[in-house]
């Protein structure tokens, strides 16, 4: 892990800062961007001694957790009920399937019209691309489901509800945290996306207006942060699935996959 | 009703030829009556069972031996209620479970299934798999059913592996889990559809011995689908040699080896008669299998 961050840090440095090469001209070197990060008075107003910088932060995790978990309360449901249900998938998967490919930055403008309040409609905007992901994984979670474990129920007395919750839940649960996984990342991007568009505080705001007022090192200062942000956030759901699925980890450790 | 018939008792030299007739359990006579079973598919209808009658006494062993592809598990699933039957019928103690008017049995637990590739739930441990039937169908509390199923883990030698998970344990142990998981509902037939196909020779004669040690103690009906030939003489009361596509009964063998059986059995004198017996009947379904290029049904 050491050597990639090695070889990757030191890529760069020697990139723009020695070499000179000239796609990286404009680009701030290594050696700028750690030093206005640690720097008590940063040039560009930005760094980890000055408490914007956490606004920023929390401001994004705040609404990337709002996004997330109405995406999760909603979408794993929807999705559970497709996978399980052969009428109410034939219902609505095809108007699911018709909204699923339209690009989160397509429903910016409806949106911002939608909701005047543009906090709002930055969380949806998180919350739609999250909850398709989610949703989706939920219901081929259902269908990853031996079809004898269900008959296995059935011949053991289960009723259907019964059936739903110790069989459906539990077996298309893998599927529901790989989902979750892919969710939480994609909430982030589309986040990041709404926020640049139209936010206020945010790391995605921070990226942007650093841009358009020339702050460079800014800039990189806000995606690392989004790199490391967004690494714990995806880390925490991995730590959930594995205490709700404890079956699972000991099933991969026993086959060395862990 | 038919009254139950046992296979002859005829006693082995050295061993004690217990009268088996006096613990045969009342329930659990399957009588299968002219099943016909037809799949239709783009490519045309398929008769997988066709005029097919087998008449299983309660409390028996029926093994059913043919090779892979020729029906056999359609018949179970239809007394399993997992598929519809095209015609014919099906009863267990005289109770109708299908015929032409309701073409597919309810699924129940009076029927339990041991499946082809283990159905143990991987996310539960192997006590909750086991306690999972009474207590889904309310017939026991929770405590109660754990106290039954350690009772009945023990006496199947599976003391100490409650609480791992199924993939935690080798899988003939697997299969003896699932199978106790069965029996705790008290069913009147199990219902086995090659549960031991996976297994290496050692390891299944090792479980044959463990399914007649809980079969001794729970006497049930016990359908049991196999294409090992072996494995069907060693177990059975009775054995049907099946037919390939349509599936129906080609011969019908009682096995006259006295029960309690352990492995000594396989190298008798009578076992090898038997095996020699039946062996061209089974080879030629084999090959009649193999020519046709039937794949797994």
């Amino acid at each position: 892990m050491l050597t990639g961050f090695g070889l990757f840090l030191g890529g760069w440095y020697l990139a723009v800062e020695v070499w000179r090469l000239p796609r990286f001209a404009e680009m701030p070197g290594l050696t700028v961007v750690v030093k206005e990060w640690l720097s008590k008075d940063p040039t560009y107003g930005l760094s980890l001694y000055t408490p914007e910088y956490y606004q920023h932060i929390g401001r994004s995790v705040w609404r990337v957790a709002q996004a997330f978990t109405l995406a999760t309360v909603f979408g794993v449901p929807l999705g559970l009920f497709l996978g399980w249900s052969r009428r109410f998938r034939d219902h609505v998967f095809p108007v699911f399937e018709l909204l699923r490919p339209i690009p989160v930055l397509a429903w910016v403008p409806l949106a911002i019209v939608m909701f005047v309040a543009s906090e709002s409609a930055v969380i949806y905007l998180a919350f739609l691309a999250s909850f398709f992901a989610t949703a989706l994984n939920a219901m081929l979670g259902v269908k990853s489901i031996d079809e004898s474990y269900l008959r296995a129920a059935e011949c053991l007395g289960a009723s259907r509800s019964q059936v739903f919750r110790h069989v459906i839940l539990p077996g298309a649960l893998p599927f529901i945290f790989t989902g979750l996984q892919i969710s939480v990342g994609v909430a982030w991007f589309s986040l990041v996306a709404a926020e640049m568009v139209s936010g206020q505080y945010g790391l995605g705001y921070v990226i942007n207006t650093s841009y358009s007022m020339v702050r460079y090192p800014t800039i990189i200062i806000g995606m690392i942060t989004l790199g490391v942000v967004g690494y714990l956030t995806s880390a925490m759901v991995r730590v959930v699935g594995d205490l709700l699925m404890q079956w699972r980890v000991r099933e991969l450790a026993l086959r060395g996959q862990a | 009703m038919p009254a139950a018939r046992r296979p002859e008792v005829t006693a082995a030299p050295g061993r004690e030829a217990r009268p088996f007739a006096e613990a045969v359990p009342s329930r659990g006579a399957i009588r299968i009556e002219n099943v016909v079973k037809v799949y239709g598919g783009r490519s045309g209808a398929v008769t997988a069972v066709d005029g097919c009658s087998l008449d299983i006494a309660a409390g028996e062993i029926f093994m059913v031996v043919g090779p892979s592809g020729c029906g056999k598990t359609t018949l179970l699933n239809a007394v399993a209620g997992f598929h519809d039957i095209s015609a014919g019928r099906i009863t267990l103690d005289g109770q109708v479970l299908c015929d032409g008017t309701h073409p597919q049995a309810p699924r129940g637990p009076d029927r339990v299934v041991v499946f082809q590739n283990g159905a143990l739930f991987p996310w539960q441990t192997n006590l909750e798999n086991v306690i999972f039937g009474p207590v889904m169908q309310r017939k026991l509390s929770k405590r109660d059913a754990t106290d039954k199923a350690m009772d009945m883990m023990a006496d199947a030698g599976l003391s100490g592996i409650e609480h791992s998970y199924p993939a935690e344990v080798s899988s003939g142990v697997r299969r003896r889990v699932e199978i106790v998981r069965a029996l705790m509902n008290d069913p009147k037939v199990l219902l086995l559809d090659e549960p031991y196909r996976a297994l290496d020779a050692l390891t299944k004669s090792v479980m044959h011995e463990a399914l007649l040690r809980i079969y001794y103690k729970n006497k049930v009906t016990i359908f049991f689908i196999t294409h090992d030939l072996e494995e069907a003489l060693f177990l059975g009361h009775k054995v049907a040699v099946m037919t390939t596509r349509p599936c129906r009964p080609k011969t019908i063998l009682t096995v006259d080896i006295p029960h309690p059986r352990d492995y000594s059995v396989l190298t008798s004198k009578r076992f090898r008669e038997l095996t020699r017996e039946t062996s061209a009947a089974v080879h030629e379904e084999a090959l009649k299998a193999f020519q046709s290029g039937e794949r797994e049904g």
